[in-house]
């Protein structure tokens, strides 16, 4: 994508039928750091990797909960982000004070969907420069929707945004025919084996990564680091046992993960060294 | 040529009363379970107890469907609070949410009468007891609705709260322990019962102390 003409105001169309100035505003999201979700029929995960500016500062909020059943991770200009997700929460505490029930998740993503496109065609806006992630609940079951500063949206098995995320989507791919029946306990730890993937080599702790469930008669929230580190450190075991006979000491997932011997150089084990993934 | 009256009223009195007592680390908040309209019954099996917060709870008498309308409006608020804090609101800052919510209508009231119980942030028991426009105060006990003319006297007489005008500061909490507390609640309302029509039918009594907030149910006459 190079500079042009046509790109300095979101209203002006280029030759090809394309707004550039939306299509920046999405490779913006892909600047941001990673976001994934997954989802089964009964629960959803959203998984992101927590980016601090330096070691002097915190790391930016980028998982929110916008209502009992429903929340969501973004990927881009998370100031964007905050200021839609209190648009979100708004509209949910509306809405059940108005028909005391939660809003259904596809009807907040449209309403998200519109407000995004009402930045695509105002001379005075410009596009939201973020991605989200939409986990929800509602009775038509358990939903993972993407929204794009486009306006449109789509609903999701599994899916990864931000920088690196195809190392995350590539994993999802292979697994997410298994989603749809997988427990939360399997679905939380493919989340963080997809959060791995992304951080490409860099060690894999849960003080960079931030973990959120959301599930029948499990509200929305997320995970302390205690819990996420104790699902790191069982497949991390698992790996540096080269022979996979010996006691799984958790759920079938790890000899999984032990197979996958993915990028990541925890242990000693040289002979998991599986190919590089894909960029 | 006489001025023009309404023909018809935007308010009901649905009856009741409500008390609440504030001890050292616990807080009683009762009301009975009847609702009435003119002198029938409409049933003998509605709350008029409201959970706000984790360490507050609100008990009103009035006009019900009034008193409906307030405590979604403050359980919304308290949800948008909780996203910007990401905390609980503490039960004096929730009373001062109801007094604001109560003035805002003060050209067309909520017809709520409140008495507010919890914890305040150092776990001691509180009470505060509105009007319908919202002035409030805090106190160490109060009643609310048609039988508060009959508990009251006999709450000043067991209770007498320092007024808070005093110096130097009193506290306003009761010595009483949380059983004998209870103890009075209920017999002050069984009192209540026999004279005032629209008291009775049951009694719910919530109770919030550091363990949580617990509910019990006492018969009250049916007459």
């Amino acid at each position: 994508m190079f500079r042009n003409q046509y790109d300095t105001d979101v209203t002006t169309w280029s030759p090809a039928g394309r707004l550039f100035q939306v299509e920046y505003a999405m490779e913006a999201v892909k600047q941001g750091s990673a976001a994934i979700g997954l989802r089964s029929k009964t629960h959803v995960v959203l998984g992101c990797v927590n980016k601090a500016n330096s070691e002097l500062s915190s790391h930016q909020k980028k998982i929110f909960k916008v209502d009992d059943h429903i929340g969501v991770a973004i990927a881009g200009l998370t100031a964007d982000g905050r200021v839609l997700s209190r648009y979100m929460r708004n509209e949910c505490i509306n809405y059940s004070f108005t028909y005391e029930s939660p809003l259904p998740v596809g009807r907040l993503v449209v309403q998200l969907a519109d407000k995004a496109q009402v930045c695509t065609q105002r001379s005075w806006k410009r596009p939201y420069g973020v991605g989200l992630l939409v986990a929800g609940l509602d009775e038509s079951g358990a939903h993972l929707y993407y929204n794009c500063p486009s306006g449109n949206y789509f609903e999701y098995q599994a899916f990864a945004i931000g920088s690196r995320s195809q190392a995350a989507k590539t994993y999802l791919e292979r697994r997410f025919e298994n989603f749809t029946d997988s427990s939360r306990d399997d679905l939380v730890k493919d989340a963080i084996m997809a959060i791995r993937e992304t951080l490409q080599g860099e060690t894999l702790k849960s003080s960079i990564c931030t973990i959120a469930v959301v599930g029948v008669g499990e509200p929305f929230h997320a995970l302390d680091q205690g819990t996420v580190q104790q699902i790191i450190d069982t497949f991390e075991s698992a790996e540096e046992q080269e022979d996979p006979a010996t006691e799984p000491d958790a759920a079938t997932g790890q000899e999984a993960a032990a197979e996958q011997g993915t990028a990541a150089d925890q242990g000693g084990s040289t002979d998991e060294g599986a190919a590089p993934m894909d960029i | 040529m006489t001025k023009q009256q309404a023909n018809w009223s935007p308010y009901d009195n649905n009856g009741g009363s409500c008390v609440a007592i504030a001890g050292a680390d616990y807080c009683v908040i009762a009301a009975d379970t009847r609702m009435s309209t003119g002198y029938n019954i409409l049933t003998r099996d509605y709350s008029k107890i409201c959970k706000l917060a984790d360490k507050c709870v609100m008990a009103s008498s009035g006009f019900q469907a009034d008193v409906r309308a307030l405590q979604k409006q403050l359980a919304a608020r308290h949800l948008i609070y909780q996203h910007q804090h990401n905390k609980q609101m503490s039960c004096p800052a929730m009373a001062q949410l109801l007094s604001n919510t109560l003035y805002y209508k003060r050209f067309f009231p909520y017809y709520s009468f409140n008495v507010l119980g919890g914890l305040d942030n150092e776990g001691k028991g509180c009470v505060f007891t509105y009007d319908a426009v919202g002035s409030y105060e805090k106190v160490g006990y109060s009643s609310q609705g048609s039988g508060s003319t009959l508990i009251m006297p006999f709450l000043d007489n067991q209770l007498k709260s320092p007024s808070p005008l005093l110096l130097p500061a009193q506290d306003a909490v009761t010595p009483l322990v949380e059983a004998e507390a209870i103890d009075l609640v209920k017999t002050v309302f069984a009192s209540a019962s026999e004279r005032d029509i629209y008291t009775g039918d049951k009694l719910e009594l919530v109770v919030v102390n550091a363990a949580g907030i617990r509910r019990e149910y006492m018969e009250l006459r049916k007459d």
